[in-house]
């Protein structure tokens, strides 16, 4: 856990991005996916990203998440300066600071929900005995106790879902990223999820970017960034 | 870390029952052909060599008559004595000659009969034919001089007369002749023509000839070279001899035949190293298949692999643990089907030398090589793919289509 430690008494936002930009393809057929990105988070914060298909949200936060690198602009997370860090450090950051969940759920298949959720803590290096039951709990708190032993396959997608948010949160990570998790569930079933996110926001302190273009979706969060082609249009906080 | 990998990487194993069962049959069958089929060539090489090698070392028959071929007459004049000494005292390199004159006749003793081959020689063919006593002695100098009726025995026969009971000293009879056991004979099993070489009796060939055949002749003559010596030369040597014993002039053609067991030899274990190369050929083309068998397999599964790599990556995965984790599966893999291939393949092979009565002979070094051909593959095509995505973004691995 070796992470450059930073002063507890500048009171920077916890993600800091700075004239960000992504660009795809090369020569004639490059594409500007994100073309200067100014945005600055707090710790707690539950911040929805909008925009419709195209304006590079969820390219931000794959950045945001370590999971791409940008083409210029800084990042700083905890006053870090990730365009600095190598591979092994990006790596370290997911590992004990970020938590994903996608809109494809990406678990692993013919694995059962209990290991599904046990394999950060495996990276982390955590005893068997104190992996199964922090796993365990993390199944408890998303409402799936019982079905730990069921696969991807034999789970309905809702549940699949929560399975890939107790996969990230059971290890407390610091922030957690979210690309559209309801977009390929029914209402119900998204207002479950969503409400399990503001739970884990309102609760544990945990910090979320949520990336979705769904406006209902939105109003759960407490800060929505619009983005348009690859430049913010609007930052609004509501008073909720 | 190492336990981590190996539990990551029994997971993985444990998730894709079907590929890993696949590629491991895929080694299995391949290592196991190739072992089996060196094995059981190898041991049949090694047997027609102790065959040959029974046969006398270094050994020339001279027969009489020429060389049969087609539209030829045989006009056999046999040999004597004379001629058995002529090449003794005049052939350089000639470590033993020997006369030997046969005939198939019963045996009897008391109730029991048994019909065997009866040869008249001298010590000398004991040398030729690499032959031992078991019990008893050899026919001493009188014996042979004047024609005493003694007899060595090969084992069959003393079976088949005596059972368990001692042969030694017995007599036994053969037609008009009553002849002493003063010897047994070591066994030797069959010869490469599938002949019983302990169904003899052997005696003094003077008593053969007088008591027997009731004439002067020997049938052929068997010569041992000494070794090191060119038995080429020999050959040339004998054949120079032997026309002049028979005061053949330039015109005439050889009426007698020098054979060199060690071209037969040569020509047998040729062959029979001709037929292990072609096995060993078809095994190595089944391990070759059973390793593009586990290529597909790993290279069908890339896309599928690519996401789970962009999944372990996410979740904050090293590129080196991923790496690790399915070189642990791999080299797992790979040796678990290597080990049960050399564990059938050696059942194979005892099973397969028994029915085909072929000696069995481990050979280390094809193991060690076809268990490593297995592993290389199984390695190279479970590890090099997932190289190639554990070093991409993470995100593209992930939604890698």
């Amino acid at each position: 856990m070796t992470m450059p430690v930073v002063s507890e008494k500048e009171r920077k936002p916890l993600i800091s991005l700075k004239g960000m930009i992504k660009v795809y393809g090369a020569g004639q057929a490059t594409m500007q996916a994100l073309r200067g990105i100014n945005v600055d988070i707090d710790e707690g914060e539950f911040v929805a990203v909008m925009g419709p298909s195209g304006s590079g949200k969820s390219t931000c936060m794959n950045i945001l998440g370590c999971l791409d690198t940008p083409t210029s602009g800084s990042y700083c997370f905890k006053g870090l300066n990730v365009g600095n860090l190598s591979r092994v450090y990006r790596t370290r950051l997911r590992r004990f600071y970020f938590g994903f969940v996608f809109q494809g759920y990406d678990l692993l298949s013919r694995t059962t929900a209990l290991e599904n959720v046990e394999l950060p803590l495996i990276y982390r290096k955590e005893p068997s005995k104190a992996r199964r039951a922090k796993a365990r709990k993390a199944l408890e708190i998303v409402g799936l106790k019982g079905w730990e032993k069921h696969t991807p396959g034999e789970l309905s997608g809702g549940q699949q879902q929560r399975v890939a948010i107790a996969r990230a949160i059971v290890t407390e990570p610091t922030v957690l990223f979210a690309d559209e998790p309801t977009g390929n569930l029914d209402s119900a079933r998204s207002r479950e999820i969503m409400d399990l996110l503001t739970g884990l926001n309102r609760d544990k302190g945990v910090t979320i970017v949520m990336v979705t273009h769904e406006t209902d979706m939105a109003a759960y969060a407490k800060r929505v960034v619009h983005f348009v082609d690859g430049l913010v249009s609007s930052d609004e906080t509501c008073g909720r | 870390m190492f336990w981590n990998m190996l539990l990551l990487a029994l997971r993985e194993i444990k998730r894709n029952v079907l590929r890993s069962v696949l590629t491991t049959i895929g080694i299995v069958i391949g290592v196991a052909a190739v072992i089996t089929m060196v094995t059981i060539g190898g041991g049949a090489t090694k047997q027609i060599k102790q065959m040959i090698e029974g046969l006398g070392s270094n050994l020339v028959v001279i027969s009489p008559g020429k060389r049969m071929g087609p539209g030829q007459s045989t006009d056999v004049i046999p040999f004597s004595l004379a001629d058995v000494e002529a090449i003794y005292r005049d052939i350089n390199a000639v470590a033993a000659v020997s006369p030997v004159s046969t005939i198939s006749f019963k045996a009897i003793f008391s109730n029991q009969n048994w019909t065997t081959q009866v040869t008249g020689t001298d010590n000398q063919y004991f040398n030729v034919t690499n032959r031992t006593i078991k019990s008893g002695r050899l026919f001493n100098e009188s014996e042979l001089r004047i024609g005493s009726s003694v007899c060595i025995i090969g084992e069959t026969v003393r079976q088949k007369l005596f059972g368990g009971q001692v042969a030694l000293g017995e007599h036994i009879r053969l037609q008009k002749l009553n002849c002493e056991i003063i010897g047994i004979l070591d066994e030797k099993g069959q010869n490469t023509m599938g002949m019983d070489q302990d169904d003899m009796v052997v005696i003094p060939i003077i008593t053969y000839q007088r008591r027997i055949a009731g004439n002067l002749y020997i049938s052929l003559i068997q010569v041992s070279v000494q070794n090191g010596a060119s038995t080429e030369k020999v050959q040339r040597d004998i054949t120079h001899l032997m026309r002049e014993q028979r005061h053949l002039s330039d015109s005439d053609d050889d009426n007698f035949t020098v054979t060199d067991m060690k071209e037969i030899a040569r020509m047998l274990t040729s062959t029979t190293k001709m037929l292990t190369g072609l096995l060993s050929a078809v095994a190595a083309v089944s391990l070759l298949v059973g390793g593009v068998g586990i290529m597909n397999i790993m290279l069908v599964s890339v896309t599928e692999r690519t996401r789970e790599i962009g999944i372990r990556l996410a979740i904050g995965a090293y590129e080196l643990e991923v790496l690790m984790q399915f070189l642990v599966e791999a080299v797992a893999l790979s040796s678990l089907g290597g080990l049960i291939g050399i564990f059938l393949a050696i059942g194979a092979s005892i099973f397969l030398s028994g029915v085909l009565r072929v000696p069995f002979i481990f050979n280390a070094n094809i193991v060690g090589v076809a268990f490593l051909f297995s592993a290389v593959i199984g390695v190279i095509f479970g590890y090099f793919p997932a190289l190639k995505a554990a070093r991409m973004t993470p995100i593209d691995a992930l939604r890698h289509e």
